[in-house]
Parts: C-alpha cells; structure tokens; sequence
C-alpha cells in the first residue's frame, strides 16, 4: 500500500503522542502566560509539555514548520533573519499556547489572524494517536477544514504537536504615530491598511507598515486629521481582553480605562467580560464537536469555550 | 413529499419535471452518475428549514445548490436528494461601514456584490474566475479563491459570520462580528465544507477598501519554466503582489483568438502581475518585479498604461475557459497546489503525461500560490478518450503529491478527489474529519457521498439508493 502524503517519522512527535497517551486527563502546559483562559484546570490533571524545535523554514514558501513547545520568541528570531514574521502574537508564550489560544496580536490589521496563519496542524487526539489536518502549502482546500477547529480550541480537542505556519515578509519601514482628540473613524477610514488603530477614549494611536514612501505620505495625510507626532509604540493594554465588534468599541460598552483596536474592535479594559452565552445552535454542534473528539473529555478539563 | 414541500413553498417553487432534473443532475465538472430529486426554490431562511424538515421526516438528503459552476461534482446529487436551490435568494441585505462588512443572502453573484460595493469605496476581494455566475454560498461551501487572493487570501478571510440552517431544519449562527468569536471557530470549519454540514441562508463578508493605485504588468518567456522560476523569484525577494498568473502559449494563442487581449502569441508563457496598494510602493514593486523577471528570462515586459489595456489583460485570463471551447467540445480542468518551488518541475511532468496518454494539455493557472490548473481539451466522443483523461488526471495528481503538494486549491475534493483523498490523508486523519462533520450532522443527509472516502465515512454511501457505478460516464 502507498503511504500517505502527510505522514510523518519524526519520533518526536511520536513519542509526545506516547506521552498523551489514551487515558487519564491531561493538558499541555506552555509557559503560562495564558493560563487562566477557559477558567481552572482541574486539579488531577497531568500537565506535559510539547516538543522543542523549529523543523524547517522554508522563506520562498512562505511557510515555517515549527513545533508546538517552541517559543514564539525563538520563532520570531530565527524568521527575522531571514525577513519574515506571523501573525502570533509575541508575549512571552508558545506557538502551540498561541494556537490553542487563538488570540490575534495587537497588529492584526497588519499582520492578519492567528486562524488564518494555521495552514497545517498535527495533534494528539484522545485515543493517543497523531492526527494531520490542513496541509503544507500556503493554499489549499482539500478535506474539511481540522486546522480551523483546533485553532482556539484551548486544547480541549486535542494535543497540539506541530503546526506549520504562513510566514510574511516584514515590511521595510513601521512607524507609530499619536494624536489627542483625532477621530478615530475617520482616521481608521483614512487609511488604506494600517498595522493597527488604537484609541483609548482620547488618544489614538496608529502603527504604519511599509515602504518608507508609502509611510511618509500616510503620515503627511494624517496631519489633516490631528496633531499626530511619532511615538515609541502601542500604549500600555489594561489587563483584561474584551471581544467586541469593531462597533460596539464606538457604544460606550466598556468602562475607562481601555484600549480599543480600531476596525478590530478588540478591547483591553481593566474589568473582564462578562461571560456570553454562545448562540444555541452553534452551542449543540460545539458540545458535540467536544463529544466526539474527547469522549472522555480528558482533555483540558474544567475549561471551556461557552456558557 | 412533493405536496408537502409545494405546501411550504408554492406550488412553482417546486419541480420535478423532466428537464430541471436533468439540469440539476450535473454541475460545471465531467461527472456523470447524479440523481436529482425535486429541485425547490426557497425564499428565506423559514423556507430553507421548513425543506430540510420536510426532507428528514422523509428520510431523504439535501443538496445545495448556487449556480452549479462547481468543477469538482460538488453539487452533484447523489441517491435523489432534494435540491435546494439559492437562485431566490440573492439580497444583499446590509452593508455597514463601521464593522466593514455586507451581509447577503447566498444567491447573490460574486461580482454583483463589488459592483454594489464599488462606489463606496470597497470591495468583495476573492474574485474567482467565474464570478459573472457563481454565488456567495457557493464561494462559502467551496472556500473559492481567485487571481487576486494571493494577497488577500481566500475566502475563508473573507467571511466574519454565517447563518446556517442544520440538518435537523434548526439554525446556528457561526463566527460573528467580533475578531474573535466565542466558542470554537465553527465558522472556519464550515467554509469549504462543500454542502456537507448545512445550508448557508445569511453570510457577512468583509469589505476590503479599493486601493489608490494598481499597476498591472505582462512579462513575456520562451519557456513556461521561466515564468515560474519568476513567480518563486518574486516570492523569495520578499514582494507580494495583488496577483501573479501564468498562461502557457496554446491558452494565450485561444484567448488571443477569442478576446484579443492583447497577449504575445508567439511566448511560450506569459505571467500577469498586478500590484496595488499606495503609490509610491506600488511603482517600487513593480520595478522590482520587472527586474527579477528580466533577471528570469522575460523577452518583454509591458506596464499597462491605461486602465482600459488593464481591464483587457484581465479579461483575457477570466475568458480564457470560454475560449477554450472553440477548440474542443470538452475540457477538464484539474486543480491541484505544489510548493512554488517546485512550480517549473511539475509542469514539466505535467507536459510529459499528456504526451503519453496523447491528450492535449494547457495550463493557466494562480502561479503566485503554486495553484496548477491543468487542462485537458478533448472530444468526448472520442472513443475511449474519457478513460485516457481520467489516467492522466491521476497521474497528475500524484506528480503534485510527490512534490509535496496537496489535492485541491481551490475547486474542493467533492466526488472528482474523493478516490485520493487516503493518498494523502491517513486513517486517523479522515476519521478526524468525519468527526468534524458528524458534529455538524450527525444523520449525514447533507450532500452525502462527497469529500470522505465511503470506507471512513459514516454510513451515507451505504443509504445512498443510487450509487452512482461509472461517475465517469
Ligand atoms: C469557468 C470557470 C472558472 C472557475 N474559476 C474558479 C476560480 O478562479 N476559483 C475558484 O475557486 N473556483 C473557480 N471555479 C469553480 C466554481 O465557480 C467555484 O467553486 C464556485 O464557488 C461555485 O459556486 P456556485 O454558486 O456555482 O456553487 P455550486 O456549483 O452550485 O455548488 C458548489 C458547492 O457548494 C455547495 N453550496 C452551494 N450553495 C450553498 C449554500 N448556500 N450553503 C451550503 N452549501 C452550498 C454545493 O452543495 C456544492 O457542494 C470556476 C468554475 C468555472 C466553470
């Protein structure tokens, strides 16, 4: 019989699927910098950790193959040097915390989402065995879409071993500019794609990308619409993420203080968010989604996605 | 059922005369073998559950349908399922500019919804090459791309929620406005998911703003692998460009015959490039892009001047099936991805199988993403000449495997890459995928027989009554 194409030898991988193994409740451990979302583990669980290592960056590709206890640091580090990045946000966590997390980086407009990033993903799933969703090239529809599920799934489907990631190349000039009392809506609609629009109910703050012509004209366009001047960076993210439309940031749903990402509409604010429920429907497919791939619900248990 | 179902939706929303099944049994692909039951025409999303409750009270499946210019059998149905057609829903029910989406019904065409979008300012980005018919839902099941999704990504990036109507006639709303929904990404599992986990009855795509400048270039060669050593050049120098395209010469000479585009007829292969964005980068890129070309062996390379040469180089490519068929009755257009890398390697391959199953081969294709679409021109009345097509097909199919690429792009797996679909997945992995689908729908009556080998597919194929023996005719 032919092997499959996707198949894979490397005994790493193999033996963090041994580790997972088919019983007893378990869940990956990065380095904790997102821990609490979801809510508590439950006490019991085995904690393990992911395998090490960037596999292959392959830069004419635009295509990095990177195992889950990497560090998005190391990542990043080792991609720089050749002129690239992702879209994982760089806080201190793992690519496999980051994927499971599923949370966007401040510069989302500019370096787009962490789901979109994911272009094949290996896991371990409840039975102990490694499983291969997506693929290795930067298009591709073949089969249902695994990679979009485990992505900010929390690890409550399966143990994420590997990904590969899209890379980009990272633009040649970035510049962070802020104004008191601009309109951030005109601002944000001003602009053809900036890196990221913030606004805390004063100020706002705009991250500009690429080539250094294109970037001047931007901020030669922006004095039209406040005082800008250049600044270091973003401003300080109160500590709680709220998931809001790019709309409702404009409706006073959050109290000051708070950081808003214009367009996003990702807010950081320094309560957290009530939790919502999710809607019914898509409810009844998630928990089955849940049954199915971890019948035991050995994975991850006390988090959860959904009221 | 049918009384039940006229009931529901007036008795002209349903048919099931002679014509429109046979009609309904096939899609834009070669496939043959399809059944259809009765094809209804619901209104709303009301409509669309009170047909899918009918349908499971009667046991029977449901089949999507937009404008059926599918090419992988897609909507194709099997075991005479009902048909339930979008072609009355086609509102475009809200554009808002502060959470920069549209929301539409699935029947709307893809480019009716930019040319609404147009004067104010935006876009819908994935542009496939036929999107003068193809519908929004249809653009959702299939996850379409199109020339320019090189920079702006396939749909999938394209679309915030979905209103679905299950399998058991309820509803789910997947994904949501916010860049991060709650729950898990069920959005992300339902776009290309070909009809098989529900009917998309609202969609809210993302509006993209148009940009100030373009620049569209035409790199002639003499050799095709030129232009694709180009593609993977620009790539490794670190520019991404709005779109990057590849005609070989028998497609370039068709379209030149067709539209008179304005290609060179005497290249071996011509590249499009289109770069947008801001002025000043859009004029360094596309220097950069002409050097690298000469760099690979361009003979000329043209910038069009005006907007109206630009709309023709375009109309040239997105014709370019249509003037296929002053050649031959017939054509088959396969859609596979390899590593661009390996673009020059594979299409030699490619080349070389037509050879040896005398079949004649051209290729147009969305080089930029290593996208290959061989097609293979020939007369179906030709003795044997559908075995020959199907031979080489595989064999394509296996060169792009061997290259590290993968089965589809962009046209889906449907019932055309079914059969090698445990080629490049393993057991665990197809079972990971019927869970995901299970989940979804667990009785599997949505557009059953498709994507997942009938071995680790639920029992579907098993209940299909008609299963289809020579899809290939
Ligand atoms: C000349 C030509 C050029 C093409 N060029 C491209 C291209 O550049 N890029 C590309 O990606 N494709 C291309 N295609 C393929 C095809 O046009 C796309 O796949 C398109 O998205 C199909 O849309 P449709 O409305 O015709 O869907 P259909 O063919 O009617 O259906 C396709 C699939 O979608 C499902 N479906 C339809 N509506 C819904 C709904 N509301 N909810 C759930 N499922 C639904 C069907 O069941 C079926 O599985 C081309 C086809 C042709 C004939």
């Amino acid at each position: 019989m032919v092997r499959f194409t996707l198949a894979t030898d490397d005994p790493v991988l193999h033996d963090f699927a041994a580790l997972v193994g088919s019983e007893g409740a378990v869940a990956v451990a990065g380095s904790r910098t997102r821990w609490s979302v979801g809510g508590e583990l439950a006490s019991g669980t085995r904690t393990i950790s992911a395998p090490v290592g960037i596999v292959q960056h392959q830069p004419e590709e635009m295509i990095v193959t990177v195992r889950a206890g990497t560090t998005v640091a190391d990542l990043h580090d080792e991609l720089a040097a050749a002129g690239q990045r992702t879209a994982l946000p760089q806080r201190g966590g793992t690519v496999g915390g980051a994927v499971a997390v599923g949370e966007n980086c401040l510069d989302r407009l500019g370096r787009g989402s962490v789901r979109d990033a994911v272009l094949q993903v290996r896991f371990v799933n409840a039975h102990g065995q490694l499983v291969t969703g997506g693929g290795p090239v930067v298009k591709n529809v073949t089969g249902f879409n695994v990679p979009k599920l485990i992505t900010g799934s929390l690890g409550t489907l399966g143990c994420i071993a590997e990904v590969i990631l899209r890379t980009n190349p990272t633009p040649p000039k970035s510049r962070w500019l802020k104004a008191d009392g601009a309109e951030p809506k005109k601002v944000f609609a001003a602009l053809l794609h900036p890196a990221a629009v913030l606004w805390d109910g004063t100020t706002t703050w705009v991250h500009l990308e690429g080539h250094e012509a294109d970037v001047d004209a931007e901020t030669a366009m922006l004095a039209s619409l406040g005082d800008f001047a250049t600044c270091d960076g973003p401003p300080d993210l109160p500590a709680h993420r709220w998931r809001l439309s790019p709309s409702q940031i404009f409706r006073q749903c959050v109290s000051a203080p708070f950081v808003a990402s214009v367009g996003v509409g990702t807010t950081w604010a320094s309560v957290a968010q009530p939790k919502r429920p999710l809607d019914r429907g898509a409810s009844v497919v998630a928990k089955r989604m849940k049954d199915t791939f971890d019948q035991d619900h050995r994975f991850n248990p006390g988090r959860c996605l959904w009221t | 059922m049918i009384t039940e179902l006229r009931d529901a939706l007036g008795a002209s929303h349903v048919r099931d005369d002679a014509a429109t099944l046979l009609l309904h049994a096939h899609d834009s692909s070669v496939f043959e073998g399809g059944v259809s039951g009765p094809v209804c025409y619901p209104v709303d999303t009301a409509q669309v559950q009170a047909v899918v409750r009918i349908a499971a009270a009667h046991g029977r499946s449901i089949v999507p349908r937009g404008a059926g210019t599918g090419l992988a059998g897609g909507a194709i149905p099997l075991g005479a399922p009902i048909v339930v057609s979008t072609g009355r829903m086609t509102q475009i029910l809200e554009v808002d500019e502060v959470n920069m989406v549209a929301w539409v019904e699935p029947g709307v065409i893809n480019l009716d919804l930019t040319k609404h979008l147009r004067p104010m300012g935006f876009h819908y980005a994935p542009d496939p090459s036929s999107q003068q018919v193809c519908t929004i839902g249809g653009n959702v099941a299939n996850n379409s791309g199109g020339p320019h999704c090189l920079a702006y990504g396939v749909t999938d990036a394209h679309v915030l929620a979905i209103e679905v109507v299950l399998s058991d006639g309820s509803i789910a709303v997947l994904g949501g406005l916010e860049d991060e929904p709650d729950g898990y990404d069920l959005r992300g599992a339902f776009v290309g998911s070909e009809g098989m986990l529900g009917i998309a009855t609202r969609i809210a795509v993302r509006l993209t703003k148009n940009p100030p400048a373009v620049a569209t270039l035409l790199l002639a060669y003499d050799a095709v692998a030129d232009a694709a050593n180009t593609v993977s050049a620009v790539i490794a120098a670190g520019v991404v460009p709005a779109a990057m395209e590849v005609m070989d010469q028998r497609i370039t000479i068709a379209v030149e015959n067709f539209v008179g585009a304005g290609y060179p007829r005497d290249a071996a292969a011509v590249l499009l490039v289109e770069v947008e964005g801001l002025s000043s980068g859009v004029a360094i890129d596309a220097a950069q892009i002409e050097a690298i070309g000469l760099a690979n062996g361009a003979t000329n390379v043209r910038t069009a001047a005006t907007a109206l040469e630009r709309e023709l180089l375009w109309k040239g490519r997105k014709t370019a099936f249509g003037a296929i068929a002053q050649l031959a009755p017939d054509y088959y257009l396969h859609d596979t991805v390899v590593p661009r890398a390996k673009l020059a390697e594979v299409l030699q391959q490619i080349y070389e199988i037509a050879d040896r199953y005398d079949l004649t081969i051209m290729n147009v294709f969305h080089a930029g993403d290593g996208n290959l679409h061989p097609l293979i021109v020939f007369d179906g009345r030709d003795e044997g000449v559908l075995d020959r097509v199907h031979a080489a097909g595989a064999e394509i199919v296996a060169a792009s495997l061997a290259a590290g690429g993968v089965l589809s792009g962009e046209h889906g797996v449907g019932v055309e890459k079914q059969p090698y679909m445990d080629q490049m997945f393993g057991p665990n992995d197809l079972k990971a995928q019927e869970r995901l689908r299970k989940a979804f729908d667990p009785y599997c009556r949505q557009n059953p027989g498709k994507v997942i080998p009938s071995a680790h597919s639920c029992a579907d194929i098993q209940a299909l009554k008609a299963v289809p023996k020579g899809i290939w005719g």
